[in-house]
């Protein structure tokens, strides 16, 4: 399995051939959560009564998670400082962290869902709600994708290799962020 | 293998010869939270402009700082800037031609008489608490009011 | 094959030369680019049976309303719509973009650039995985309860959304899925062809030395990439709409189902010059080859290419004009659809100039080549008509936008594929095709399929519309003049699927037994051609991988002996 082409050693437009394709990666997730985000803002915007379904949101859960997310960022980038330095162990321990990040995220989610589902805020309550938990569910996915991908290369950068990896999975966790930076005032603070 | 990888990290100019401190993303860190506070705070003052300027203004602000200081973008090669910003007007380009249909209920020659109904009645119903599952207030009303009428009665063709 | 494994054993080929691969590595999940290619093809060459066999029993039922379908049986209107809907969905998300595309693109951008494989052997054979994945749902959906989906490849709500309009629940379900999945597999492939045309050319190619099917494949998946994005984002919501019972495109609840009309042909539009762009690409290469004469204009094809690409963007609302859109915007969209024709009017004009003065030489490759420009033509002027918004209100939904689009689609997706199939062949497979057969199925296809679509533009401007199942029962816009011009389209169709199983004993019989075909039969100049027929695993040798000195068509250069001049060749 140690077959790499030659291919993949050349770099013409000077940048690892990884991270461009992550970067292109993420160029095809702007537009996706393009899709969804204009879509929701539109319809927001020509149905003042969403205000209404929206003033039911927790601001207090959104606030935690932007803060849970935007620290495990932190520790994604310290993470891809310490790959730099070669210090292979210590970026696979805050790999580790970021992935606590993303899960103690999940269970904020969670709780946070389960409370509005009690309460009868469910996809199909009305449009806000269906976009609400499609948004977020969407964004969701992603955080569960970055965290497995976060564990399974802190497993070969515990070893010193592919540190060159922590950086990709870091860009990648980065733009999960700055997704939710976006969700967060839609569908929490603009009420 | 790994030879070649940091061959190519060299070329571009950013790793391993240039790696800031811990503080540096700490202080990125920080400046982030205190704009998290700001956006959470902001509503408070009960301001519409100002609660759209401290919500979606300081989220594009943190949106490029993450990108400038974690992503790294900054030194990137010019390319994939020009990549992402084509990806981004394309979301844009996307929002601004279907918005006149979609967000608009109303244009020349044609009225979009359900959507209209559906925000009659979710604002009337809805009004401070429409939290009981307003879509059924909000979705059955305009349905038999609407009757059969398509979603967009056509103008003149 | 034995000269390829001399080279490869020769050189010890880096890890894969140690160990012969064993089949199920090398046929069944293979990382060699040039397999996963071959995978692709054949796939989509299965898919496009189903694709003829549905467009056979549908036309057959307009044909002949109420008769027994030999192979199929009495069609019921239910089955009319999933034949229809499935037909559709199939050429061109199964046919046309894994054969253009995919294939095409994995066995011809590593060979073209000069590489030993793409960039990411894994994740190719992974967006294979998807692709087959996505083979097998859709397959599944015709064959569940209810049938297949029948709400046009298009699936506008509320039809589409609500199982109790399209009586189909479980159908639509799945067909939204495999379309899902088929768009994973086609973003994974996307990103590593541009990665790979990117990073990994050989040294010395500037991106003037760069082949152009190479940049039109990649520009193509470029546009795929920037333009699924909002469908897919519309397909889960569809799907949610579908199973959950959400509203996102229900009227009833304040949606509007003209948001999954923008969302669709956001993508939909620039999918058709996603398909387009790659077949424009094999046929600039092999007019260029059988000219014996320099591209004419390589910049401004590829301007144009990427002005087309580009413009395509802004047009995706003429899909739209009856749809109620506000007319204002169908004022913005009619101007930037006319625009669109400047592009792509010049592109041809330039394969034309091309030709002027070369020394042409008619062999099956260079008849599809040609029949091409012909065909895309008539597809393209035609496109005039409804890309106004005007004229698009009488014609909108009637046979003559099924014309229109199929005189596009044609030519691409087939003829622009058996051009590709005949000039690559050999590289592929190391053997020639039977010129002979070659032309018999050329002249078999291209004249049955005019006289398939432009009966269907004299119905459609008789006011037929597209969707009807049985015309008996709309007597006002059914004649028996336009009974018998919609018998001519099928029994040309007949004729045209006849002439097919030409193709495919020449395909399979020539694998095999074709007579042996030397590494660069077409005197070409580009890298493909100086690898041994068919390459071995790694393509070049690893230690002598190909340097590239000059363009890709400098052909009939003044002062040189050969009329060919390859890449790699320092003088």
């Amino acid at each position: 399995m140690a077959f790499k082409p030659i291919a993949t050693t050349r770099s013409a437009t000077g940048i690892l051939t990884a991270k461009l394709a992550v970067w292109w990666l993420l160029a095809s997730e702007v537009v996706i959560f393009g899709g969804v985000l204009a879509s929701y803002i539109m319809h927001r915007i020509g149905h003042p009564e969403w205000a209404n379904y929206a003033s039911h949101t927790n601001t207090m859960f959104g606030a935690i998670n932007t803060m849970i997310l935007l620290t495990s960022s932190l520790s994604a980038v310290l993470a891809h400082r310490a790959a730099e330095l070669k210090d292979g162990k210590q970026a696979a321990n805050l790999l580790l962290a970021t992935v606590g990040g993303g899960a103690a995220f999940l269970c904020v989610k969670s709780i946070e869902w389960t409370g509005e589902i009690n309460h009868g805020f469910t996809i199909t309550a009305n449009g806000f709600w269906s976009f609400y938990y499609t948004a977020a569910g969407i964004h969701g996915l992603h955080v569960i994708a970055g965290m497995i991908l976060m564990i399974w290369v802190s497993m070969s950068a515990r070893k010193n290799e592919e540190l060159h990896r922590v950086e990709l999975v870091g860009i990648y966790w980065h733009f999960v962020d700055l997704v939710w930076i976006f969700l967060f005032p839609l569908l929490y603070i603009a009420k | 293998m790994a030879d070649a990888h940091h061959a190519a990290h060299d070329d571009h100019g950013h790793g391993e010869h240039h790696v800031h401190p811990q503080s540096h993303y700490v202080k990125v860190w920080g400046a982030l939270m205190v704009l998290f506070f700001i956006s959470v705070l902001g509503p408070m003052i009960g301001i519409k402009i100002v609660t759209l300027i401290t919500a979606f203004g300081i989220a594009i602000v943190k949106a490029s700082m993450v990108v400038k200081y974690f992503m790294h973008l900054d030194v990137e090669k010019r390319i994939v800037h020009y990549f992402l910003a084509i990806s981004l007007a394309f979301m844009f380009l996307f929002f601004f031609a279907v918005a006149p249909d979609v967000m608009n209920h109303e244009g020349r020659n044609w009225k979009n008489v359900a959507a209209q109904h559906a925000v009659e009645a979710g604002l009337a119903a809805g009004d401070g608490h429409g939290g009981h599952g307003g879509g059924h207030e909000g979705g059955e009303a305009p349905a038999h009011e609407a009757g059969e009428a398509p979603a967009h009665e056509g103008g003149e063709h | 094959m034995s000269e390829a494994h001399q080279i490869d054993g020769h050189h010890g080929h880096d890890a894969h030369g140690h160990h012969e691969p064993t089949f199920l590595e090398k046929y069944i999940f293979p990382l060699d680019h040039k397999y996963i290619g071959m995978q692709y093809m054949l796939t989509g060459m299965v898919m496009a049976l189903f694709g003829g066999f549905f467009a056979y029993s549908f036309r057959m039922q307009l044909a002949f309303p109420g008769i027994s379908v030999p192979g199929f049986g009495i069609v019921s209107p239910t089955e009319y719509n999933a034949l229809v809907t499935n037909h559709g969905s199939v050429m061109i998300f199964w046919v046309a973009m894994p054969v253009l595309i995919a294939a095409f693109g994995n066995f011809l951008i590593p060979l073209m650039i000069g590489a030993d494989d793409m960039v990411f052997p894994k994740l190719n054979r992974l967006s294979y995985q998807v692709f087959l994945l996505s083979c097998i749902v859709l397959g599944i959906s015709w064959i569940v309860p209810g049938g297949g989906f029948g709400g046009a490849w298009t699936s506008y709500p509320p039809l589409s959304a609500n199982g109790d309009y399209s009586m189909t629940p479980l159908g639509s379900s799945l067909w939204l899925t495999a379309v899902a999945l088929e768009f994973a597999a086609f973003l994974i492939g996307g990103i590593n062809f541009i990665t790979t045309a990117m990073n990994s050319r050989a040294p010395g190619m500037k991106a003037k030395d760069v082949p152009m099917t190479v940049w039109m494949i990649c520009i193509a998946s470029i546009m795929f990439m920037a333009s699924v994005g909002p469908l897919i984002a519309g397909a889960i919501m569809l799907l949610f709409d579908q199973q959950l019972g959400t509203g996102f495109f229900d009227w009833k609840r304040g949606s509007d189902p003209v948001l999954w009309q923008h969302l669709f042909w956001f993508f939909g539009h620039p999918e058709v010059y996603v398909v387009l762009l790659p077949a424009t690409g094999f046929v600039a290469e092999i007019i260029t080859v059988f000219a014996r004469k320099k591209l004419f204009g390589y910049q401004t094809i590829l301007y144009t290419a990427i002005g087309t690409g580009a413009l395509s963007f802004f047009v995706w609302a003429h899909h739209q004009f009856v749809a109620g859109i506000d007319p204002r915007m169908a004022n913005i969209f009619t101007i930037t659809t006319v625009l669109i024709s400047i592009p792509i009017a010049e592109m041809m004009f330039l394969y034309i100039a091309t030709l002027y003065g070369g020394s042409i030489r008619f062999q099956t490759p260079m008849l599809w080549a040609l029949g091409f420009i012909f065909e895309f033509l008539i597809g393209g002027v035609t496109g005039i008509f409804l890309g106004a918004s005007g004229a698009d209100i009488y014609f909108h939904d009637t046979y003559f936008v099924v014309a229109h689009f199929h005189y596009t689609f044609f030519p691409i997706a087939f003829i622009g594929t058996f051009a590709a199939a005949t000039y690559w062949f050999p590289k592929m497979f190391g053997r020639m095709m039977n010129e002979t057969l070659g032309r018999i199925h050329f002249w078999g296809t291209i004249i049955p399929v005019n006289f398939i679509f432009i009966p269907l533009f004299i119905t459609g401007a008789a006011g037929q519309h597209r969707r009807i199942y049985n015309y008996n029962h709309f007597p006002d816009v059914s004649t028996p003049d336009l009974q018998t011009l919609n018998i001519v389209a099928t029994v040309s169709l007949v004729i045209l699927l006849c002439f097919q199983t030409v193709f495919l004993f020449n395909f399979f019989w020539s694998m095999w037994r074709g007579p042996k075909a030397p590494a660069n039969p077409w005197k070409a100049n580009t890298l493909e051609w100086q690898a041994p027929s068919p390459p071995p695993h790694g393509n070049f040798p690893p230690d002598n991988m190909p340097v590239v000195y000059r363009g890709p068509y400098e052909y009939s250069v003044p002062g040189r002996e050969d009329d060919y001049w390859p890449q790699n060749q320092p003088n």
